[in-house]
């Protein structure tokens, strides 16, 4: 809640990341991971799903993690969340530990499911995180009315969850990981439940969102033209243990519309990061 | 569009009729079998090994069927309107209305009580695994003590407090009886409920840094309305058992238990008397579970399902 007081004061864009204050956000890379691992304990042994993990996302950036099942890049995503704590190296949001940066509501989060809370309105679940954090009734209203129309629900602010299709639930979910304006948007495969049409409207919808709220993105999905379309870098992954094997700049501008889908960059990127995914050694990829 | 809801609205009619009927079906039923039986039924029953001249001697096994032990349902119904002990006295069935009036009361404070006991408890031991773990098991232990034991010890420690000074009146031992029976089925409901939210929305109040007060009142207390609801309207019939069967343990006049049994005594004399007082606790469960009944309409909301994409 304290981002709005503090960027005016972030003038120092070289103040070194380990220890700079947090006035220093706005020059803050996003996500910055340096060696970080995750280790599960289970009953037959210790399970690698991420090891020495080496990113930097930079703040406005729209970053991709892509790879198979069990490459770990749910599980990235839940650490930067701090949803779940890493078990070596350190990893830095907006230069903060990633547990202050979630009390601090650095970052939103969205779902594969849209987890609305079945017994709210549309209005009532994108005002929860606002709602929580004491903002006052009226700036709140005033806020949903806001992201609501961002996310094309102006409508359906009265209506319940379960009176919407799927892809309403899921700009419902983006809306609401929105409201208290975090710099920083985490989505896990947000739109894999969803139609093909349907999931490449609410792409072009997010590149716009993205960048109207200039927030920085990290994306986890396992659709090859979908991170490209989105992204300026797509993190290729792999399992056995979870690792980052590779990352492609997309390099395809700031302006992403539907004409780009057909154009032979977009082809190049597409084929240049499925051979980086098929070019790293991938035993049992479909197990899913 | 219009068509379409008008028709599921009938439809839903249709089916509140269709439940209804079988409901009445279900009753009528019960009647034809208690007068086919004893149309049909020996007038002394049956008895097995019974030896001759020996009266009371065998094992019945099929019930008697004369007015004496099995008064006609019309007798039944006609009692309810006569004097209630002869004379000037009023019908059966305002002494039988007055009687569950008090007993509707004090299983409404044994409820309650029931239903603040139940509920700490269940969150209580939703909040440490380790107080479900130790709780639990006695909790379930507790209900299967005979009311009838237990009764009189909660009566005795009641007589004792109020010969010391203090303030506790009889009726007060029979609604924490009723209560004893009430707090089981709340206190599974709510640990039931408190810990039935998904682990996304679970990791979503983990994001806002949500605390255990902000996650209870704003998820896990919304999320466990569906399983609360059926809990209270067993408390509420638990109540007004756990009442009725207090009442004839420990004694206590003016409710309706104790004038279930006054009037068994005397069934031998006025047969069709007895099943006033029946009729009556039947009638006061179901007011008590449909009272319940109405506290889910005004949770509608928390029953919403979030239908799937």
């Amino acid at each position: 809640m304290s981002r709005e007081h503090d960027t005016p004061l972030a003038t120092d864009a070289s103040a070194p990341a380990s220890v700079a204050p947090a006035t220093a956000v706005a020059a803050q890379p996003a996500v910055r991971a340096a060696g970080v691992g995750k280790v599960f304990p289970t009953k037959s042994g210790e399970v690698v799903a991420l090891t020495d993990v080496e990113l930097e996302v930079a703040a406005g950036e729209f970053v991709s993690l892509i790879g198979p099942s069990g490459c770990g890049k749910s599980t990235l995503m839940r650490l930067i969340a701090d949803l779940d704590q890493a078990t070596s190296g350190t990893l830095e949001i907006f230069g903060k530990p990633a547990k202050r940066a979630r009390v601090d509501q650095d970052y939103g989060i969205a779902f594969q499911q849209a987890g609305l809370l079945p017994w709210r309105t549309v209005g009532a679940n994108i005002g929860l995180p606002l709602e929580l954090h004491g903002t006052g009734k009226g700036e709140r209203a005033a806020r949903v009315a806001e992201l609501a129309e961002l996310v094309g629900l102006t409508d359906f602010i009265d209506r319940y969850p379960d009176q919407l299709s799927g892809g309403m639930q899921q700009r419902v979910a983006i809306a609401r990981a929105l409201a208290a304006r975090p710099k920083l948007l985490l989505m896990d495969e947000p739109f894999g439940a969803l139609d093909e049409m349907t999931r490449e409207r609410l792409q072009s919808e997010l590149v716009r969102i993205a960048d109207e709220t200039a927030a920085a993105v990290v994306f986890v999905t396992h659709s090859i033209p979908e991170a490209v379309f989105l992204s300026d870098r797509v993190v290729v992954m792999s399992p056995r243990p979870g690792r980052i094997t590779d990352v492609i700049d997309i390099d395809l501008g700031a302006h992403r519309d539907e004409a780009l889908r057909e154009s032979p960059e977009y082809f190049d990127r597409v084929t240049a990061v499925r051979e980086a995914l098929h070019g790293t050694r991938i035993d049992r990829a479909n197990e899913r | 569009m219009r068509a379409v809801r008008w028709s599921a609205r009938r439809q839903g009619e249709l089916r509140g009729w269709i439940a209804a009927a079988w409901g009445a079906l279900g009753v009528l039923a019960v009647l034809v079998l208690w007068e086919l039986y004893k149309f049909l039924g020996p007038a002394e029953g049956v008895v097995i090994g019974a030896v001759a001249g020996q009266s009371g001697s065998g094992v019945l096994i099929l019930p008697r069927t004369h007015d004496r032990a099995m008064p006609h349902v019309w007798d039944m119904v006609a009692r309810l309107f006569a004097p209630t002990s002869g004379g000037d006295t009023p019908p059966l069935w305002v002494s039988v209305a007055g009687a569950a009036l008090v007993t509707l009361g004090i299983a409404a404070v044994g409820w309650l009580i029931g239903v603040v006991v139940g509920a700490v408890l269940g969150v209580v031991m939703q909040r440490w695994r380790v107080l479900e773990w130790g709780l639990l098991p006695w909790i379930v232990v507790s209900q299967i003590v005979p009311l009838i034991a237990f009764a009189p010890v909660v009566n005795a420690i009641g007589n004792q407090l109020a010969r010391g000074g203090g303030w506790w009146p009889q009726w007060l031992s029979v609604a924490v009886i009723a209560s004893y029976l009430a707090f089981f089925p709340v206190a599974v409901g709510v640990l039931r409920g408190l810990a039935s939210p998904d682990r996304i929305h679970l990791d979503l109040m983990n994001s806002y840094a949500a605390g255990y007060w902000a996650t209870l009142f704003r998820l896990r207390l919304p999320a466990a309305v569906p399983h609360l609801l059926p809990a209270l309207r067993l408390a509420a019939a638990n109540a007004v058992l756990g009442a009725v069967v207090a009442e004839v343990s420990i004694g206590m006049r003016g409710g309706i238990g104790r004038m279930l049994i006054q009037l068994a005594g005397q069934a031998s004399s006025d047969p069709a008397a007895p099943w006033g007082p029946t009729f009556g606790s039947i009638a006061l469960g179901l007011i008590a579970a449909g009272s319940v009944a109405l506290i889910g309409l005004g949770l509608a909301n928390y029953r919403r399902g979030e239908a799937s994409a």
